[in-house]
């Protein structure tokens, strides 16, 4: 049944899922009913295969990683976020991280499937062949994953910080986590983002001395913003200068900022002249 | 009939007022001396006693209605009533709306806390007590065993038992909202009045580790701190001990302000990644409003947590049709199958069928 499926196929096949996984999750939340976990889990769980089958497709076809354009990267990412998710999210058993984890799959996944000129054209070879450069690439993304979870989670902290001081804790918010689980978790997820693009950054940085005209500028700094962003929002809340909704904040705001230079980075590897373009 | 041999009979909360129902409650030593004497009943063939704060009645299975009667004048003679003095206040069901009665019981819908959950375990002892006397049969069994699934049915199928509806019992939910779990939390009592020492008491019932008592009055503070298995601290030290503390019961009779806001700030400098709850239960208000503009600091004081437990009352009693047309549903297939096989059982008078007792 699934034999000739295209990658494509299969990616908006994990879209579907991640968006039933929304929708039960905004239907289970109206009608207030708390068993529908193991349903969101299951459905993310199917989805996220799908996703993988589809990645793996892309990546055997290309052969490499698939981040090769703009499509490309976004569907890495959000792949990169379920992953966490569910090892993170079903580990400590955040209720309600995996109803917005499916919102935010299903958001970045159907927008990067809806908009063919995000994947009308990939660029080959633009790790010159080097399995390092393609670490640092795929590291890279997948701190984007991991500050992807950070900002949902930062965004129920937010939620739930609001109810509890507007003094409405009922309805939908009696599902949210503790104030003290989410800030933890927030944190844990900040240290291991920060680590991996530490990693990540470190592995490209041994390449980029060797051959300081390999990376566009734009891109080399705006990706030493964010890593700065994140590394010094881990130290203002490690020092307790960040707390509470305003660390939570920063979770949300640098996400957003991580996410739309997602566009300059790419575009200014486009810009680099030289390898060829495959059109699919 | 057959619906004559199932009965339950008794007083409950909604028959007979508090005064009347101290004198019709039953002690464990009465408990034990009634259910030995109930059991020598000619034609009782089972028989519970579920006997709670606000209730006290007996389920049985008889081979005539005169047993039913014979229970009643044995209940009455140990509770020195009259049977005419009883009667004013007694409830009697029998057939599919005694089995209806019990559904209804064990889920919590007959209860004075709409859709509590205490009354499940309290039938469930009630039960287990009856059981292992040999005083229950096939037909208590099933239909025993039916009501616990019918209570777990209706509190997972509806929100008849979420939100708390005790002022109490709303700040320990919105303290598990702030802390998640109450075993690493400490918490500063206050006062010792009755208002705060019935908070206290909700806030250990659900696992609180640690629990201070403060009062202007030391030996007050250490006679409750005695009874709670607490520690009593001078009132004095409060402004400076505050930030050791995650969750403040605020229950004093002080005519002024108590935590005042600069002392709330000097704490949250001293904890700043780590929430503090204030529960201002005083009239009047213990804490100064702005305290809840600081961040990680919540407050609630007595308005808030009634209009939360209000809400939640509110949302109960929303659910009961519901949960009636769910119990109903129930009660008429566990009487249809139960009728027949009584019915039957009775007239051959032959042992009750075993297809009933729980495995």
């Amino acid at each position: 049944m699934f034999a000739g499926l295209t990658d494509r196929s299969w990616l908006w096949l994990a879209a579907e899922c991640y968006f039933v996984g929304l929708l039960l999750g905004t239907w289970s939340l109206t009608r207030r009913n708390r068993q529908s976990g193991v349903a969101i889990n299951t459905i993310i769980a199917v989805g996220y295969l799908f996703q993988l089958t589809g990645l793996w497709l892309r990546g055997r076809a290309v052969g490499g990683c698939p981040l090769g354009n703009t499509f490309e990267i976004f569907q890495f990412t959000a792949w990169s976020a379920i992953t966490l998710y569910l090892i993170v999210g079903v580990t400590f058993r955040l209720s309600l991280l995996g109803y917005f984890t499916s919102c935010l799959a299903a958001v970045v996944t159907i927008v990067s499937l809806a908009i063919p000129a995000w994947d009308a054209t990939r660029r080959e070879h633009i790790f010159g062949g080097n399995p390092w450069i393609e670490l640092h690439a795929a590291i890279a993304l997948f701190s984007y994953g991991v500050f992807a979870l950070l900002a949902l989670t930062s965004v129920m902290f937010l939620l739930r910080n609001f109810s509890l001081k507007q003094k409405t804790p009922g309805g939908g918010f009696t599902f949210l986590p503790s104030i003290m689980d989410l800030d933890s978790m927030s944190v844990r997820l900040l240290v291991i983002g920060v680590t991996l693009l530490s990693i990540s950054l470190a592995v490209g940085a041994v390449y980029w001395l060797r051959d300081l005209q390999s990376v566009n500028l734009t891109k080399l700094l705006l990706t030493v913003v964010i890593w700065l962003a994140y590394a010094v929002a881990l130290g203002l809340r490690l020092k307790g200068k960040l707390l509470a909704q305003r660390f939570a904040w920063a979770g949300v705001i640098l996400f957003g900022f991580a996410l739309l230079s997602l566009w300059p980075v790419d575009a200014s590897r486009h810009a680099r002249p030289a390898p060829a373009r495959v059109a699919r | 009939m057959s619906a004559d041999h199932f009965f339950v009979l008794g007083a409950t909360h909604h028959t007979a007022p508090i005064e009347v129902r101290e004198r019709l409650a039953v002690d464990a030593g009465t408990a034990e001396a009634l259910r030995g004497e109930l059991a020598s009943i000619p034609g009782l063939r089972e028989f519970t006693l579920v006997n709670t704060c606000n209730r006290v009645e007996f389920y049985g299975v008889a081979t005539s209605p005169s047993a039913a009667v014979e229970v009643q004048a044995r209940f009455c003679a140990r509770q020195r009533f009259t049977a005419a003095e009883f009667e004013q206040f007694r409830m009697s069901l029998s057939g599919f709306d005694a089995v209806r009665h019990l559904l209804e019981v064990t889920a919590g819908l007959d209860s004075q806390m709409l859709g509590e959950t205490e009354i499940l375990g309290q039938v469930k002892d009630a039960y287990g007590a009856a059981q292992a006397r040999g005083q229950t049969g096939p037909v208590l069994n099933r239909v025993f065993q039916k009501a616990f699934q019918a209570a777990k049915h209706v509190r997972t199928d509806t929100a008849i038992s979420s939100g708390q509806v005790s002022v109490a019992n709303v700040a320990v939910d919105l303290a598990l909202n702030i802390f998640g779990s109450l075993a690493k939390t400490r918490i500063l009592l206050l006062g010792a009045g009755d208002i705060g020492e019935k908070t206290a008491k909700a806030f250990q019932s659900r696992g609180a580790g640690s629990l201070s008592v403060a009062s202007r009055r030391l030996e007050s503070a250490m006679a409750l701190a005695d009874s709670l298995g607490a520690f009593a601290l001078p009132f004095w030290l409060m402004p400076v001990k505050l930030a050791e503390f995650d969750i403040v019961v605020c229950a004093t009779a002080a005519p002024d302000t108590v935590v005042s806001h600069a002392t709330a700030q000097t704490a949250m400098r001293q904890r700043p990644a780590r929430p503090l709850f204030f529960i201002d239960l005083a009239l009047p208000r213990d804490v100064d409003a702005a305290a809840a503009k600081l961040q990680n600091v919540f407050l609630y004081n007595l308005d808030d947590l009634a209009k939360i437990a209000d809400e939640n009352r509110a949302a109960r009693e929303a659910e009961i049709g519901k949960c009636r047309a769910l119990i109903n549903t129930r009660a008429d297939a566990l009487w249809k199958h139960i009728e027949p096989r009584l019915q039957a059982s009775l007239n051959g008078n032959s042992p009750l069928p075993e297809q009933g007792r729980p495995a």
